[in-house]
């Protein structure tokens, strides 16, 4: 396999790990202002992805620094591209962050609502922009032979793409509540379990229009060759089942089916884009491929080594954090860490 | 404005507030660990509670360092494409191993810091306490060998209108890495020195007690730590100087305000500078003193920036490539006058046990309140230092800033972005140091009789 497939495989894991991961995250963040009810309840939700947040955010920052080092073209033709729906993004992440941190250094009320807010907000934005920005790039846009992008936020802010952003928010609601149902105890747990479903039906819904208009306005699931209609066909498939595990109250399963869909959705994305990477609207010759964007060989080689190196401890010890932080977090105030 | 001075000016402003950030998270990050080792080593409460107390001030800074630098790694994206696309090659690979190595160590073991106090035994939390303090460093380290391709590219080719990397190699061991590092741990080191001296000081001002002991033992720590930090600034800052005039001796020239060529070269002290007129309206002047600082004797010679302005556009053609020298000769005389009398500052806090008159001295605690703000001053002019004296360029010799911003950026785009991160940022730097004040005035967690 040559090395820009291999890399092209690369940036596709860490953008499964980041939509995984932080899928999650920021479906707790869109939950928490309607689920924890008191103070202790919104710091035990809080608490569920306290040590990990963090951890989870640096998939998305590696995934862009991989695309820089592989792709350097990729990154510039799309961060200058999206340039005001990624300010907006920036904002919301720089909110959410510090949020975590600061909400607990003041007792006062109006203080921590603040920081509440700015959670849900800073995980409800990325979550829809993300959204927004995979449609694009499943159908293309208008870059031109110069590979930059000119059109400005208004033509991706088209219905197909904000469908995709829906359907985004939608599942990341979902996959947060089946996580919150395995990470919190009692109440809160109940209440993940019944907005589980109910997001599950909203995710369903979209996720079923979202897939019909994909199948007549892109090529993703058709194009000859490799393209996305298999890991489709394991979403679709993934997303009934979590479904009804949800409905049946196995919830540590539902929580695995639910990440398989998000995993098989997010192959499908890359798959059917292979071997481009970002697809001109405007003309075929146009698009940045996994030849015309990459770097050298020769910085192709050196990447591969380190990430063949690091990319297994990264794993290792990310998961050993879990591992740590299995247990379920109890909204009793003696056993929260603020 | 054009959207290229917008840029710039965005990139400027980010890089500002991040940076008033980084040197405490470099430096307070290894002092915390230090505490945590003494703990570990000794058994004395004491110095968990340090730990825990310095620890709090270390997280709401780091938290916004964090934040503050995704800006920084999308912004090459954001705004400067075509930087992106010509430096690619060279300039990801850094970045996404920073990532990998630095990034994902750090909010990973930090996250097992703050909720491991009960969950990990005592060995293993503090092997996260310093794999935090490592990976805040590693950071640096990788985002530094980016920097330093920009100042002085090293193991590269052009090839096809871009630049490629052909040796990793070079990329790592670039001589003018060496300086940088450790001129900005060292300046990380000071930062947290004077932060944890200014608050102790603050305490043991404190007319109703407190826990003197406690901020007794915090402040001849940080005197030490502080001392060590500023003195290794101080010596690597000079080799660095010694460095750059062999290397980039434009910088040197417009950091000392040479327009004409010397020998002996005299050190321009202060000076009015005429951009335009390529000469100084006034000077004070020290005689051979920069020939000493340079190579130290008193004879040697400096060409000056008419010169290699001359040289220059017979290099890369017709252009201005004289920095700003108003710019960089006062932010180079702000980053050393702080300097000067940080080493001043903290050799007396070493000393203040053995001095009775200092050791009693309202006056002397009192200074080093305002103190706190002295390594901002220093790190924040010597990064306006580094980067203003790389202009024109964005890579030194091989690719101008003009050349580098994204074409399909608007003005409007920028000024959007530019207001939106100057405003947010700004509140946020405000808040972080607002909740490193309260959490720094606060009294420390009461000593556990039994753990």
């Amino acid at each position: 396999m040559d090395l820009n497939t291999v890399w092209f495989i690369i940036v596709t894991i860490l953008f499964i790990g980041f939509f995984f991961l932080e899928g999650f995250d920021y479906g707790v963040g869109m939950l928490l202002p309607f689920l924890g009810k008191d103070d202790d309840e919104r710091r035990a939700i809080i608490n569920s992805i306290g040590p990990v947040w963090d951890g989870n955010e640096v998939w998305m920052i590696t995934a862009g620094g991989a695309l820089f080092a592989s792709f350097p073209n990729v990154y510039a033709t799309l961060f200058s591209g999206f340039y005001l729906a990624l300010v907006l993004m920036l904002v919301a992440l720089i909110l959410r962050g510090v949020a975590f941190e600061f909400r607990g250094k003041r007792e006062s009320k109006n203080w921590r609502l603040l920081w509440d807010w700015a959670i849900f907000t800073g995980s409800l934005l990325p979550a829809l922009l993300w959204g927004v920005a995979v449609a694009n790039l499943m159908r293309g846009f208008a870059i031109k032979q110069d590979m930059n992008y000119y059109g400005g936020l208004l033509p991706l802010l088209n219905p197909y793409a904000l469908l995709g952003g829906l359907v985004f928010v939608s599942l990341f609601t979902m996959h947060g509540a089946n996580f919150l149902t395995r990470k919190v105890s009692d109440a809160i747990a109940e209440r993940a379990k019944r907005v589980a479903f109910t997001s599950w039906i909203v995710a369903t819904g979209l996720t079923v229009a979202f897939m019909a208009w994909t199948f007549f306005a892109t090529d993703i699931l058709t194009k000859p060759g490799i393209n996305g209609l298999i890991p489709a066909l394991l979403a679709a498939g993934s997303l009934l089942v979590t479904g009804w595990l949800i409905r049946t109250r196995k919830s540590g399963w539902a929580f695995i089916t639910g990440s398989l869909t998000v995993v098989f959705a997010t192959i499908m994305v890359f798959t059917g884009l292979y071997p481009r990477i970002l697809v001109s609207s405007l003309d075929p010759a146009w698009s940045l491929t996994i030849v015309n964007a990459a770097s050298s060989l020769y910085t192709l080689k050196v990447m591969t080594i380190v990430a063949a190196i690091f990319v297994p401890i990264v794993l290792a010890y990310q998961i050993w954090s879990y591992w740590i932080f299995r247990k379920r977090v109890e909204a009793k105030p003696e056993n929260l860490t603020y | 404005m054009d959207p290229v001075t917008l840029s710039r000016l965005q990139f400027a402003v980010t890089t500002i507030y991040h940076f008033f950030l980084v040197p405490l998270t470099l430096g307070l990050s290894i002092l915390v660990a230090i505490f945590e080792s003494r703990y570990v080593a000794t058994g004395n409460e004491t110095y968990k509670r340090l730990a825990k107390f310095w620890g709090k001030i270390f997280l709401i800074n780091f938290a916004a360092g964090v934040v503050t630098g995704i800006v920084q790694e999308f912004h090459f994206g954001l705004n400067w494409s075509g930087y992106a696309r010509f430096m690619g090659d060279i300039f990801g690979a850094p970045l996404a191993i920073e990532a990998l190595l630095a990034f994902y160590l750090e909010s990973t073991f930090i996250g097992l810091w703050i909720f491991g106090w009960d969950k990990l035994s005592k060995n293993v939390h503090l092997a996260a306490a310093w794999l935090v303090a490592i990976g805040s460093n590693i950071s640096a380290l990788w985002i530094l060998i980016a920097n330093s391709f920009m100042q002085n590219p090293v193991g590269y080719a052009i090839e096809n209108g871009r630049a490629v990397m052909t040796n990793f190699f070079a990329l790592i061991t670039n001589p003018n890495l060496p300086y940088q590092f450790s001129h900005v741990l060292a300046a990380g080191i000071t930062t947290a020195g004077f932060i944890v001296l200014g608050f102790s000081a603050w305490h043991l001002l404190r007319k109703n007690g407190g826990d003197v002991v406690f901020f007794q033992k915090a402040f001849r720590w940080a005197a030490v730590y502080a001392l060590i930090g500023i003195v290794m600034v101080g010596l690597v800052g000079d080799a660095h100087g010694k460095f750059l005039a062999r290397t980039q001796p434009m910088k040197i020239c417009a950091a000392e305000a040479i327009w004409e060529d010397e020998q002996p070269a005299d050190l321009v002290l202060v000076a009015g500078i005429d951009q335009k007129g390529e000469d100084n309206t006034f000077e004070i002047r020290i005689p051979k003193a920069l020939s000493f600082l340079l190579y130290s004797n008193f004879t040697g010679g400096i060409k000056g920036l008419q010169y290699w302005q001359a040289e220059d556009v017979a290099k890369y053609g017709p252009g201005n490539y004289i920095p700003s020298v108003t710019l960089s000769f006062w932010s180079f005389r702000i980053m050393v006058g702080a300097g000067l009398l940080m080493a001043l500052l903290a050799f007396l806090a070493l000393v203040k046990p053995r001095i009775k008159f200092l050791d009693k001295s309202q006056l002397f605690l009192e200074l080093l309140l305002p103190g706190m703000a002295l390594p901002y001053l220093a790190s924040t002019a010597g990064w306006v230092l580094t980067e203003s004296t790389r202009q024109p360029w964005i890579v030194y010799g091989l690719q101008k800033v003009q050349d580098a911003v994204s074409p399909n950026v608007t003005t409007g785009d920028v000024l959007f972005s530019l207001i939106l991160f100057f405003v947010l940022l700004g509140a946020l730097v405000t808040v972080t140091g607002w909740l490193m004040y309260k959490s720094g005035i606060s009294e420390p967690e009461a000593e556990k009789v039994i753990e």
